[in-house]
Parts: C-alpha cells; structure tokens; sequence
C-alpha cells in the first residue's frame, strides 16, 4: 500500500510562492507613479502590440507584468466587470477599490486551491482622483496579497531596485516629464548596469485628471512620447558633445522643461555616473518614427 | 449581480470570449439587456413616454444631428427637455425616436458596447462596425416593439477612412440603411425631410448645415404636434450635435440659441420659413 508523500501546508505554500515568484522574476519591471496631473505608468516592454498597460475604465487604468495570457484573461474580466457596473449602477459606482478586492479575491483563491497552479503575474490598479491626495495605487501580487501604495509602485523581476531607485528620487508634484525620465531611469536600474531604455523599449500611458474627457486614460506613443523624454534629457552631455543638432534643440527643451526642475538633479547625477551614455540618441534622432525591434525577444512580458 | 463584489470574480469573467459588451451581458446577465422582458399581451404606445424627431445632415467635414426636446404620452406632454441625441463613442453619435425608456438604456448599451470592444480590442471599431452592431441591438428589441414599445434610432458618425460624415437609419427589425446627405426619423421626420429638401446644399459648412437642420425641426414642429419646436420662454432648444474629424461636440446652449433666435426672427417676416428658387 502505497502512501502519499506528506508535504505541510507551509512547505506547500513556500514552493507555490517560489513557482510563481521565478515566473515573474523573468519578465521586465512596471512603474506607476503619481504626478502633478495623475497617474503615469510606465512598463519595459519591446512589443507595440502586446500591452501590459491597459484602461479599465474612466479613472481606473492596469498594469501588468509576468505571464501574457494570465494578465489578459484578468484585464478582461476587470473591464467585465468594471462595465457591468458602470451600465447596471452609474459611471461614477465603478470604483478601483472594488476592482483591486476583485483582483485580490480572484487570484488569493487561485492560489490557496491545491488543484490551480498559482498565477505568475503582479498587477497595478491605479484610479485617478479629482485631486492628488484622492489618487489610488494598488498593488498586488500572485497570492492575493493587496498593498495601498502612496506615490508609486513597482513590481516585476527587479521591483526592489527599482523601488529604491524611486524612492532616493521621487517628491511629490513631481511633472509629467520629470516622472517620466524617473520612470524610465528607475526601470534601467534593474541590474548592476544601468540601462538606457530608448522610446521604442517602453510603454506609457497616463490617466490624465486635467483631460475634458470623461475617459482620462491616454497612451503617450510615438513622436509624443519621444518629445516628453527628449524635453527631460539629462542636460549634461552637450558641453562634451560636439554635434550640431542637440545644440540648438538645447535652448529650446531648456525653455519648455521649466516645469520640471524636480527631475534635474537625478538626470544630472545619472549621466555623470555613466559617461558610456554619451552614444545614447539625441532628440533629433529620437523623433524618428519607433520601428519594432529587430529580433523577437522571447522572455516573458 | 452584485455576488462579485468582495468576491472571486465570477467564472463568466475570467472565462475567454468575444468583444461584445452584449453579448457577454446576454450570458451572465440577460435581465440587464432592454428587450429581454416579458410584457402584459397589450398595447403600450400610449401609456409610455413617445420620443419623436430627430434630423441629421452631412456638411463637408462632417455630420450634424439634431433632435427636438418633446417627449409625448398620447395626448399629453410627459417632458418638454428630455435629451434624445446622444454621443455613441469620440466619432459617432445617436439619436433617437420611439419608446424613450426602451430607447435611453438602449444607449446606454450602445455607449459601452463600442467602449467596450476598444478597451477589448485595443482599436476601435469602422463606423459600419459600429452601425452594424447597433443594427444588432435594434434586432434585440423586437418582441417589444410588436407590442408597441418600439424605438428607432438615427446613427451618424464621421468616418476616417472616407473623410466625411455618415448616416445610417433603422427599422425595428434592425434592418439598416445608409443614407445620403440627410435623413430624419420620428413623428414629425416627413415634414423635417421635406423641409431639407429645399434646404439643403452639399457645399453647407458647419454653422449653415445647423442652420438648415434646425429650420427643419422647427418645420416638423410646425406641422406635428408630438414634435417640440424651439421653447422661447424657457430657453430649451433642440439638442445640436456635431461630429467631425476632431470628434465629437454639442453645441453649447447660448450658440444654439443665437441660431434659434435668428431662425425666428425670420420666420415673424415669413411664418413658412425660407423659400427655395422655383427653379
């Protein structure tokens, strides 16, 4: 007569969290983070059609990292589940708390039930207040666990160091391009080399309060994208530099990034630490049309 | 409906399937949709609340849609600023006529059946996509509409691929039509069309295309009693939409006014409205 092994319910657990932890810590990191304005998110991601940041509905946007068609089937149910209740109640009764408990809920008993394997993705359900101090970050993670986060989040394989990166420079009322530099900086700081992420290696999207509309969810893509990240360029490597081109789009993004001196400092201190960045791509070449990556990369999202 | 909240998302969430809002509604829960009910073997007509005419017309750039604020129930006037022209997604909009409860939530389906398929998709759906899906919706409704609940909507939207305005009209089968330069549905729609006949010019921009639609309506109103015409005295005017490749905008309440305004200082010289060549 044969005997099942007996595994306790800690190590059961443990080797469920490990299984779903090593999923997620192959795919790329997301940021969302609050700006004077809304809501930024920011996703390490080469595929132009493939999103990991999605709305869900007027003031409720989604992010996601780990596995493609987990993260998908939960997207859609959110926006299910966002529009039911927004035709059965009122646009305004959908809310991102009910949605970030669904979420929790959803993923905490897949977890916990022996017969499902644990979901490999974290999410980030951000809504957008009328104010910054209405603005909600939710963050959660594979086992249903739900964390309420204050100014920004991070998640996915180095969520750690780039938290850290944030939080050494994040204020609040930072701008839309200062947040965004800082999105994208943080995400490069994923290793023990810092990384420069060009526009076509990203995704953003904003939920915009200031937008008339009612929907504030807005993707930044193209040529606007790479305006927003060539307005907040660290300023540093001009003087070195000899091209023509980034010298006279200098004066002009001086004038335009005004707004944003909250960025300066982390942007100056950045490019001195990593002078190799001198090859990186200067605003006029970053105003070419984004072309899809070359080579298919096959890691996890 | 609400066992979700708090809770595991239920299996029809999570379970893969297409971009329609409706069609998800009609399996999880059927009761939400408008002609899902099952109603007394009676004639309704004259105990519900009657939304009445809208006129639509196509400018270079575009399409303006127009309807009256009249809501009737038999003899009486159940609502005198009732909104029957509503925005169907950021490059459409549709109004309607026939039975208005029946006919407001079917907006409202409408409205996040097209939101709903571009969070969905990640694109938006061609404006004969859209008009078709609506003719789907229409088609929803028919047991209702044989018991006299009937409703028909006017759908207009700004097409990009053709870089212009569209219209498209329906029966309560959910039959659709498109139609040329303009068109009108409702009690007072033969005399709005009549009226736009001599009206209308296809080289109109924008503010005389209003100008012309509005004529129209005041022409319906003049001759059919379930159709509301401009209300003086208390400022209510017909609601003005206008698409465009910028998208959508109603026209803000002071513009319609002044174009009210003129349209009836007009018509004190001439009661019969502008007259058209012989020729």
């Amino acid at each position: 007569m044969s005997m099942p092994f007996y595994v306790s319910p800690e190590q059961q657990m443990r080797d469920r969290a490990d299984y779903a932890r090593k999923g997620i810590a192959k795919g790329r990191s997301a940021v969302a983070m609050q700006y004077a304005d809304g809501i930024l998110f920011v996703a390490e991601n080469r595929s132009p059609a493939l999103h990991k940041i999605a709305e869900i509905y007027d003031r409720i946007g989604f992010a996601a990292v780990g596995r493609y068609n987990q993260f998908e089937n939960l997207r859609i149910a959110g926006v299910r589940l966002a529009d039911t209740r927004g035709y059965s109640y009122d646009r305004r009764d959908v809310t991102g708390r009910a949605l970030a408990n669904a979420y929790a809920q959803t993923l905490g008993s897949i977890f916990s039930s022996p017969a499902e394997l644990p979901v490999e993705v974290e999410i980030l359900v951000a809504e957008v207040g009328s104010s910054a101090d209405d603005d909600q970050i939710y963050r959660l993670t594979f086992d249903g666990s739900i964390a309420d986060e204050r100014g920004y989040a991070a998640m996915g394989g180095s969520a750690d160091q780039v938290a850290d990166y944030i939080t050494e420079h994040y204020n609040e009322g930072i701008s839309l391009s200062g947040a965004l530099r800082l999105a994208v900086d943080a995400l490069g700081h994923d290793g023990t080399e810092p990384r420069r992420l060009e526009p076509d290696q990203i995704e953003v999207a904003v939920l915009d309060r200031t937008r008339t509309q009612q929907r504030k969810f807005k993707r930044i893509t193209g040529q606007a994208l790479a305006r927003l990240l060539a307005e907040s360029a660290p300023a540093a490597p001009e003087p070195s530099e000899a091209p023509a081109a980034p010298a006279d789009e200098a004066p002009t993004e001086g004038g335009g990034a005004a707004e944003a001196p909250a960025q300066v400092p982390p942007a100056a201190e950045e490019s001195a630490a990593a002078p190799a960045d001198g090859s990186r791509a200067t605003p006029a070449e970053d105003d070419v049309p984004v072309a899809p990556p070359e080579e298919p990369d096959d890691r996890p999202l | 409906m609400t066992a979700e909240v708090g809770g595991r998302l239920p299996e029809a969430f999570l379970t893969p399937g297409n971009s329609s809002f409706a069609d998800f509604l009609a399996s999880y829960a059927p009761d939400l949709l408008p002609g899902r009910r099952t109603l007394p073997a009676s004639d309704l007509a004259d105990q519900v609340p009657h939304g009445t005419t809208i006129v639509a017309a196509t400018f270079a750039g575009g399409v303006v849609m127009v309807g009256d604020r009249r809501a009737t129930m038999g003899n009486i006037i159940a609502q005198r600023d009732i909104e029957k022209v509503f925005p169907a997604d950021e490059y459409s909009c549709v109004g309607i006529a026939g039975s208005a409860g029946i006919a407001v939530e079917m907006v409202r389906l409408f409205q996040t059946e097209l939101e709903h398929y571009e969070k969905f998709e990640g694109a938006t759906l061609s404006l004969d996509g859209k008009a078709n899906r609506l003719s789907a919706l229409v088609r929803g409704n028919l047991s209702m509409a044989m018991q006299g609940l009937a409703m028909v909507p006017l759908f207009a939207g700004f097409d990009h691929d053709l870089n212009g305005g569209r219209i498209f009209s329906y029966d309560v089968t959910g039959g659709r039509y498109e139609e040329q330069a303009f068109h009108s549905v409702g009690s007072g729609s033969m005399f709005a069309r009549g009226a736009l006949k001599k009206l209308y010019r296809e080289e109109m921009v924008a503010t005389d295309c209003v100008t012309a639609v509005v004529q129209a309506l005041y022409d319906a109103a003049d001759d059919d009693s379930a159709t509301g015409g401009p209300d003086l005295t208390r400022r209510i005017y017909p609601v003005v939409a206008i698409v465009t490749a910028d998208g959508y905008r109603r026209m803000p309440d002071a513009e319609v006014g002044e174009v009210v305004d003129r349209i009836v200082a007009a018509r004190m010289e001439r009661p019969d409205g502008p007259p058209a060549p012989l020729t």
